[in-house]
């Protein structure tokens, strides 16, 4: 290596500083989320003391599924910086379908579901489709699909307007909840799993003759994966036991994440996301990869709206309506994914969809009203979009657009 | 340079944009283990050329021969097939993305065995393989994955340089690698250049700073109103000739 070349080597700053720095440019906003969600249980359960209780976090977690199922979706479509405006209209509608082949043509549960989901997906890739073929703004294309598809769910409805279900496979989606042991045995297997796949990728970069992840970091990551686990499993047993709902949600999180960012298609999500022409000229297929966005924030939001619809025993002209929309799209959004795209996880559905719960949660254990109730919301998601913007601004002030 | 036929070799290749004639018959060519300097006022038609041999436009007349054949080139697959990589201006990277994804952005490994089946992405692999690619160029980057966003301007053009070697093409055309670099950068992008050269790649590099095509080039290539307006060993001429070239003050500076 030439003398020029070693003296323009940049030097590599201190992991401190490096870690100071990320933090305060954003990068590790999930960070900050946590933390915020911490200071808002703090600060309810001084208020109440049954906030923290067993029974109440049972409660958010049930409340929290629909919304966070239908959130994985926005992520994918948020990561390419788009919008989908229509996942609460396609939820509510997809919920319909199922309830009305079930309760009114007699259809077998699973069948039902599964028309449900199909639903949902074949409306998503429409849409993305419009999108990507005709370069309508996705704002628009989902805000008319929003529109269109609660006139669908009005007309599926019919004259009834409501549908209670009573099939106990489709009631039993957020009304099961499994046994202390049963419990026991998937937190076993979680946590098993996790450490497996920490040592095989060790293993692997080992044997490629890349240098390994240090042992502490290791132990450190699995343990707290283990506390973790064991602590919410604790938890949910001594109420009702864990739910099937929770085991579902999270399994959506831990797949659609692994689809996100170790598949070639994830990887081509954040590419179009980050810089559309460089992913052009690598030769990605920005159509597809958009048609398959929207088909999955579409499909989502049909399994978040059967949850729903599961949940409430009903499908009504309201399903999918009101604030659902708002939320979906607000809580990956406040829990650190970018809405100028490229940046985000499918995680922080989850993380996005328990702030905004336990908020919700924590204002009607105290009573509050729904005008409170939705002006705090709304004062938290605009401060993490200001948040977002301010680490948006740092990075371009660097350098880094 | 070398005596042996050259690698690429554009034959009187004209290009018409409406009333703007772009390119006139154009000639230029370049040789393996050779660096040509591309230089031109602005609109002489350096970039129309470059796009050109990319299979980004279409030339209206003409013709481009690679190792001696005749070829066409209409699309930019076509040019990546023979061989040939371009790096844009833009550098086209995904700030979002660290190194290696960049690298291997649209021809990500995939896992084999048990990883394939769930399409899971060769991580460790493709890691491996940057930075021996890297190492191999003695292209410093302080972490592989860091994202590319908070690489400096010359490390990121090295990083573009770098991917457009993975495809192994024979030739390598750069846009303005030195544009708004450094000092210290712009040494190390030309450190890079020179060591493509030393593994035998044809490279083409358009610029408007005289100063850096000297430093490295080994021959320049005047483009004046689309047309070649002069050929110049680098060992041989001066600075003021290869500006009277591209400012048409002194005609008679054609070829030598």
């Amino acid at each position: 290596m030439s003398a020029a070349t070693e003296s323009a080597r940049a030097p590599a700053p201190s992991p401190h500083t490096e870690t100071l720095r990320r933090f305060i440019q954003g990068d590790l906003a999930s960070l900050r989320v946590v933390l915020g969600l911490a200071v808002i249980w703090i600060i309810f359960q001084t208020q109440n003391d049954r906030f923290l209780s067993a029974e109440n976090l049972t409660n958010l977690m049930l409340q929290i599924t629909a919304v966070g199922l239908i959130s994985i979706g926005v992520v994918y479509v948020l990561l390419l910086g788009e919008i989908d405006l229509s996942v609460g209209a396609v939820s509510g509608l997809a919920a319909a379908v199922v309830a009305v082949l079930n309760v009114k043509h007699g259809w077998n549960p699973y069948l039902a579901i599964v028309a449900g989901v199909a639903t949902g997906m074949a409306i998503g890739v429409l849409q993305g489709f419009l999108f990507s073929r005709f370069g309508v703004p996705s704002f628009v294309v989902t805000l008319a699909g929003l529109l269109a598809w609660q006139g669908a769910l009005l007309q599926v409805l019919g004259s009834t307007g409501s549908l209670n279900i009573n099939d106990p496979k489709i009631t039993g989606l957020a009304n099961t909840f499994y046994s202390d042991t049963v419990g026991w045995i998937v937190a076993a297997l979680v946590i098993a799993l996790y450490a497996g796949v920490v040592l095989v990728g060790h293993r692997r970069r080992v044997a490629t003759g890349l240098a390994g992840e240090g042992l502490a970091g290791q132990v450190l990551r699995v343990a707290l994966v283990a506390a973790v686990t064991i602590v919410v499993v604790a938890i949910l047993n001594s109420d009702r036991g864990l739910p099937l709902a929770l085991l579902i949600l999270l399994a959506f999180i831990v797949g659609m994440e692994y689809v996100a960012k170790r598949t070639r298609f994830g990887r081509h999500i954040y590419a179009v996301g980050g810089n559309i022409e460089a992913a052009r000229r690598a030769g990605i297929g920005i159509d597809r990869v958009r048609v398959a966005a929207f088909g999955i924030a579409g499909t989502m939001a049909a399994i978040g709206g059967i949850f729903a619809a599961s949940r409430l025993l009903a499908v009504n002209q309201n399903s999918g309506g009101s604030e659902l929309l708002l939320l979906a799209i607000a809580g990956p959004v406040i829990a650190g994914t970018s809405l100028f795209g490229g940046r985000g996880a499918v995680w922080t559905a989850l993380l996005g969809a328990l702030v905004i719960g336990s908020i919700s949660n924590g204002m009607d254990l105290l009573a509050l009203s729904s005008a409170v109730k939705f002006m705090v919301t709304g004062g938290v998601l605009l401060l993490a979009v200001i948040v977002d913007a301010i680490a948006r601004q740092q990075r371009q002030a660097a350098g880094r657009i | 340079m070398t005596a042996d036929a050259p690698l690429l070799e554009v034959d009187g290749v004209s290009k018409r944009f409406g009333p703007v004639q772009a390119l006139d018959r154009a000639d230029f060519e370049v040789h393996s283990g050779e660096v040509v300097g591309l230089v031109g006022d602005n609109g002489a038609g350096k970039s129309t050329l470059v796009k050109t041999i990319a299979g980004i436009h279409s030339p209206d007349g003409g013709g481009i021969r690679f190792d001696g054949e005749r070829v066409s080139i209409s699309r930019p697959q076509d040019a990546t097939a023979l061989g040939i990589a371009t790096v844009y201006q833009d550098l086209a990277l995904c700030d979002n993305l660290d190194v290696v994804a960049n690298l291997f952005l649209g021809r990500e490994e995939v896992s084999p065995g048990a990883g394939g089946v769930s399409r899971q992405l060769d991580e460790a692999r493709m890691e491996h393989q940057t930075e021996e690619l890297l190492s191999g160029l003695a292209v410093t980057i302080p972490s592989l994955r860091g994202e590319v966003g908070t690489l400096s301007g010359g490390q990121r053009q090295q990083v573009a340089v770098a991917r457009s070697l993975l495809g192994e093409p024979r030739v390598v055309l750069l846009d303005e690698p030195t544009a708004a670099l450094g000092v210290a950068q712009t040494a190390q992008v030309l450190d890079l250049i020179r060591r493509l050269r030393e593994r035998g790649l044809g490279v083409v590099m358009i610029s408007h700073n005289l100063v850096d095509v000297f430093e490295v080039a080994d021959r320049i290539v005047v483009l004046r109103l689309g047309r070649s307006a002069g050929e110049f060993d680098a060992e041989a001429t001066t600075e003021e000739h290869v500006v009277s070239a591209i400012t048409g003050a002194d005609s008679r500076e054609k070829t030598q």
